[in-house]
């Protein structure tokens, strides 16, 4: 071992999070009732044993590439870049793949695990639709049934999504309980799984969830940094110096920051949604402004009152519209690792219009969080500088939300 | 020796099974609660299972969902809970009280806190549906200093490795989940509900109480003969959704609702 490697062995210890019982640092976690446990600790031990054949990552790969259309690009932004008069700005494009987000990643990843579990029923949960859309596609590739828990008042604003699902064969089941947004249709899928958990396999859409999930859903996310690593040595010729990702649950975040998180000198931002800003307490930013707690089976940030119930949490993302963000996001934000910032639903949508504007290319507004801090960021850094912001997912879904908002009818 | 221990003892000498009505506190709200808290141990109730209510109480099933939404709307908060217990015990010194939730209540008012708030309220036991006994360790052990009983779920997917590291851990009584599925579910499956509770016996002396899909006399009948008692949550709180709310509640109502614990508590005593 040269020294240069013990160098970077102690100032960077620990990113290889989570430990054996599913903790990164004190998150994370199993926190199900006891009929799930089993469930948890059956997918945990199917996981570890596929992780470690290549015959699973081949087929993940090449699922990826031909159902997928992997790699996506990284795109040279270059009129944005001169709109912030910074540093260069790069764009990984998970816009372009299938299904039009990051989302199908993961659920190619979890289907084919469902497979190898020979479990033949899918149940997922949504918000905006997006993973709904890509849970239920992937259940159609394969041929298992697949259910979609969403909530009442989702399903009202995420109309064209819940037909997508419908049309690809999964059967969407309304949520009225609790406010009727994400985190309420999340409680419903674990009641349904520990109801029928012989057969059913749930796919979790985000890095959150009893461990094993956090990391099993970064793992199959964290395509998405190996990518961008290969890329910027070929189109920059180094590592980027910054990367700049959106956060609600975290998994295309995660997907990119942890195949660099060892490498110091890339600087990394989570931008969670501020809504109607920080101080109003409207908005989903539980790293920026939460605390810790124990919800949907792990311990991390959270958005909860001085009582411990989750509070409602408001962003014009409807995925980023989450009390909760993965345990492995927690700990990075404790360690310093990754800074944590927040953005408005107003920056979102100037950043939804610039980037559009300014490079044709219409942001999911999740993603626009990212754009609209990527580009302040961007602005403050110098020309020789890089910075890949991940488009997380395309914006088609939400040209109805945005129209609404600026008062214009279609 | 602890309220519960107390309870079970004079329960087997008695020859008698636990009975045992889940209620949400503050639904429809803090005083009727404590009314109807009184009104079950008139009807027979041996142990009291008193609801947190939570906001996302992810284990069970749409009646009790209610229950826990009727209370939030009122504004009940874990503080409260504990006040109701002391209020409760001024005239009842005797009957056990478990408080039953999730976990994020407890943890945001810290574990020493609510240990010792809960000692000093009177709660004998604690039960936290979304804390497996591998994530309980600090909780166990403040709850334990106290003086308070830790108890903790088997289901029917609890692996036998598993239920004796469980055993190991409980005090009170343990509770046995009847069913795959939530809080009043159907219950179908009596015979492996007893080849289970015949598997446990083999693991403790606590007495062995069924819970989640016993919602009459037949049911209770059914499982009452397999353990040591029941638990009934669903099937209550579905009458407490009958009571009026933002009114006194009248002595008839409150007898009305608590009826079924009645019925089940002349069901169970037939069994010896």
């Amino acid at each position: 071992m040269s020294d240069l490697d013990v160098v970077s062995d102690d100032s960077l210890p620990g990113f290889d999070g989570p430990d054996s019982s599913g903790h990164f640092g004190p998150y994370g976690g199993v926190f199900v009732g006891e009929t799930l446990i089993s469930a948890v600790e059956e997918l945990a031990r199917v996981y570890e044993r596929l992780a470690a054949d290549e015959k699973f990552w081949e087929e993940f790969d090449y699922e990826l590439k031909h159902y997928v259309g992997r790699p996506s690009p990284l795109n040279f932004a270059e009129r944005l870049t001169a709109a912030c008069g910074g540093a260069r700005i790069y764009l990984k494009r998970e816009d372009l793949n299938h299904t039009g987000a990051h989302k199908v990643n993961n659920t190619i990843g979890q289907a084919l695990l469902a497979k190898h579990m020979e479990k033949t029923r899918i149940i997922a949960e949504t918000g905006a639709g997006q993973h709904g859309v890509a849970s239920a596609a992937v259940a159609a590739r394969l041929g298992l049934e697949c259910h979609v828990y969403m909530g009442a008042d989702d399903i009202v604003r995420q109309a064209p999504n819940v037909y997508r699902m419908k049309l690809l064969g999964a059967n969407v089941i309304s949520v009225a309980s609790g406010s009727r947004t994400l985190k309420d249709a999340m409680n419903e899928a674990l009641r349904d799984w520990a109801s029928n958990v012989d057969n059913t396999y749930y796919i979790i859409g985000t890095v959150a969830g009893p461990h094993p999930y956090p990391q099993l859903v970064r793992d199959f996310q964290c395509v998405i940094g190996r990518e961008v690593r290969a890329q910027s040595l070929e189109q920059i010729g180094h590592l980027p110096d910054a990367l700049v990702a959106c956060v609600g649950g975290g998994s295309n975040a995660i997907g990119l920051f942890h195949p660099f998180l060892e490498d110091a000198e890339v600087a990394m931002h989570g931008v969670e949604a501020a809504g109607r800003g920080l101080e109003t307490k409207a908005h989903a930013a539980p790293l920026c402004d939460g605390k810790p707690g124990v919800l949907h089976g792990n311990r991390t940030y959270l958005m909860t009152d001085a009582a411990g119930q989750i509070m409602e949490t408001h962003s014009v993302s409807a995925g980023l519209d989450y009390p909760g963000v993965g345990p492995e996001h927690a700990w990075l934000k404790d360690l310093g690792r990754v800074n944590y910032v927040a953005a408005t639903d107003k920056q979102a949508l100037a950043a939804f219009h610039q980037l559009t504007e300014l490079e044709g290319i219409i942001p999911a507004l999740e993603s626009s969080h990212a754009v609209a801090y990527g580009a302040l960021l961007a602005t403050g850094m110098e020309p020789e500088h890089s910075l890949v912001i991940n488009l997380s997912g395309r914006g088609d879904k939400d040209i109805e939300t945005v129209a609404r908002i600026e008062g214009i009818e279609l | 020796m602890s309220r519960i221990a107390q309870t079970v003892e004079h329960a087997r000498e008695a020859g008698n099974k636990l009975l045992i009505p889940y209620l949400v506190a503050g639904d429809p709200d803090l005083a009727t609660t404590l009314q109807l808290m009184q009104h079950l141990v008139g009807q027979g109730a041996d142990i009291i299972e008193l609801g947190i209510p939570f906001s996302d109480p992810s284990s069970d099933g749409p009646v009790i969902q209610r229950g826990v939404e009727r209370a939030l709307a009122r504004g009940t908060r874990l503080q409260d809970v504990l006040d109701l217990v002391q209020e409760f015990r001024v005239k009842d010194a005797a009957t056990p009280v478990v408080l039953m939730g999730y976990l994020n209540p407890i943890e945001i008012m810290g574990y020493q806190q609510f240990a010792a708030s809960a000692c000093q309220a009177g709660v004998d036991g604690v039960l936290i549906v979304d804390m497996p006994p591998a994530e309980s360790a600090d909780l166990h052990d403040e709850l334990q200093t106290a003086g308070i009983d830790t108890i903790y779920l088997v289901a029917p997917t609890t692996s036998a490795t598993r239920a004796s590291a469980i055993v190991s851990l409980s005090t009170g009584y343990l509770y046995y989940v009847s069913l795959k599925g939530v809080t009043g579910a159907a219950l179908t499956d009596h015979q492996s509900v007893g080849e289970k509770i015949a598997a446990l016996r083999g693991l403790t002396d606590l007495p062995i109480v069924i819970g989640f899909g016993i919602k009459d006399a037949e049911s209770a009948q059914a499982m009452g003969k397999l353990a040591d008692g029941v638990v009934i949550g669903s099937a209550l709180v579905g009458r407490i959704a009958e009571l009026p709310v933002h009114e006194p509640q009248t002595s008839a109502g409150l007898q009305h609702c608590t009826a079924v614990i009645g019925v089940v508590r002349d069901v169970l005593n037939k069994i010896k």
